[in-house]
């Protein structure tokens, strides 16, 4: 009898923890009961695929969404979004969000005392090309504090959010910038236990992405967990 | 060779930001809606009021969705819902049919779910089913310890607006089955 295939796990220490002390936050809301074997259905295979038609201009550039120029060093950021065999996923949704310059989010439980920006909102979201590649403008966030523990400063870091060919490809996720101090202190940025998989969380700054007299250009490239071959072939019902 | 899938951080606190501007849509767009109602619980019992929860389901015919249902490039099948104060969300969607499992046996209708917050740092996945379906069945319940099962039930809400029920708890006696992934 023809039966679905177990969901696949990440390699060991790739991913964290859902239970990781030093984040204060994961210790009231991370599951304590044994997680359950899940099979590979069409309710796992399949996942949502949005059209441009949810991107609007400037999306992809977060210097331009205001009157003025926002305070800050300008950023290119691009990269390729691939699956697990290498291949690029095409048509993924990506989201970004940031705090500003100084530091601070446009958002009203951040109590950061750092200035709003009148000229950044700080979000973000465009869809892969046929190459898998994405690319948006930006400014590069400010590090900020947080009351994990004394003294807590969270390094400048972008928020990405993938959809990919199936709804387990989800990945909600973190950019960093290379050469920051408070990477080695930060615990969300160390709950991934994988020396190797945590590094590829830093963005490299690339002299080609680089924009002359205008911005510093960064890449990130992204792996979505399974395979893009499927579900993005599949025929239009 | 296979690549490494990038890891995982949290949503954080400030995802508002960047994600609300898909919140507008309901998961399906067929009548009649059913709308589920609850909260979503930490590990001491307490709202929790900045998670995001994303539901995918199939139409009533249990087929999933492989497009953008319209020029606002929206796929219909797909929500996503915040938690509110006290962690309550409410959601509208329409039962769908079942759904394929093997060449011998079928799904009872059910969502896929994402959990999405502040402390996770990685998204949890779950899934909830309709008290009033066939549910003894389902494959997928079935390899779950019985005693559990019943967290992954929406059941009908104690007034008389037909809504249904279904918190999603984190942590404690009554957690919510989750996944591995």
């Amino acid at each position: 009898m023809l039966q679905p295939q177990m969901v696949a796990l990440p390699p060991r220490g790739t991913q964290p923890d859902f239970h990781y002390p030093a984040y204060v936050s994961s210790q009231a809301r991370s599951p304590r009961k044994p997680l359950i074997m899940l099979p590979s259905t069409e309710s796992e295979r399949t996942g949502p695929v949005f059209g441009h038609g949810i991107i609007a201009p400037h999306d992809d550039d977060l210097t331009a969404q205001h009157q003025g120029d926002p305070i800050g060093e300008r950023l290119v950021v691009q990269g390729r979004v691939l699956d697990e065999d290498g291949r690029p996923v095409r048509g993924a949704l990506i989201e970004v969000w940031q705090a500003n310059a100084a530091g601070r989010y446009r958002h009203r439980v951040d109590q950061h005392h750092a200035p709003l920006d009148p000229n950044f909102t700080g979000c973000g979201r465009m869809i892969t090309g046929a190459d898998g590649r994405y690319h948006f403008k930006t400014i590069k966030p400010g590090a900020y504090p947080w009351a994990n523990h004394h003294n807590a400063w969270r390094p400048a870091h972008i928020h990405f959010s993938l959809f990919g060919a199936g709804i387990l490809s989800r990945l909600v996720t973190q950019m960093y910038f290379p050469g920051d101090p408070l990477q080695p202190l930060d615990p969300i940025f160390n709950s991934i236990a994988d020396q190797k998989a945590r590094n590829r969380l830093i963005a490299y700054f690339d002299i080609e992405t680089t924009e002359p007299n205008y911005a510093l250009g960064f890449r990130f490239d992204i792996v979505l967990r399974g395979s893009a071959e499927t579900p993005f072939e599949a025929p239009k019902r | 060779m296979k690549l490494v899938p990038s890891g995982s951080q949290t949503v954080g606190p400030f995802f508002s930001i960047g994600l609300t501007h898909l919140c507008a849509a309901q998961p399906s767009r067929e009548t009649p809606p059913v709308t589920v109602r609850g909260r979503v619980l930490d590990g001491n019992g307490d709202g929790v009021p900045d998670a995001v929860l994303e539901i995918w389901q199939a139409d009533s015919c249990g087929l999933y969705s492989s497009g953008p249902a319209d020029a606002s490039g929206m796929p219909s099948g797909f929500a996503r819902i915040t938690s509110g104060e006290d962690g309550c969300f409410s959601f509208a969607t329409c039962l769908p049919g079942r759904i394929a499992f093997d060449d011998k046996r079928s799904q009872a209708p059910h969502l896929v779910v994402l959990v999405f917050a502040r402390g996770l740092l990685r998204q949890l996945i779950t899934r909830m089913y309709f008290s009033g379906e066939a549910l003894n069945d389902d494959p997928v319940l079935a390899s779950i310890p019985e005693d559990r099962r019943r967290t992954l039930v929406a059941r009908p809400g104690t007034d008389s607006t037909g809504h249904l029920e279904w918190n999603v708890v984190l942590q404690g006696e009554e957690e919510t089955v989750f996944f591995m992934w």
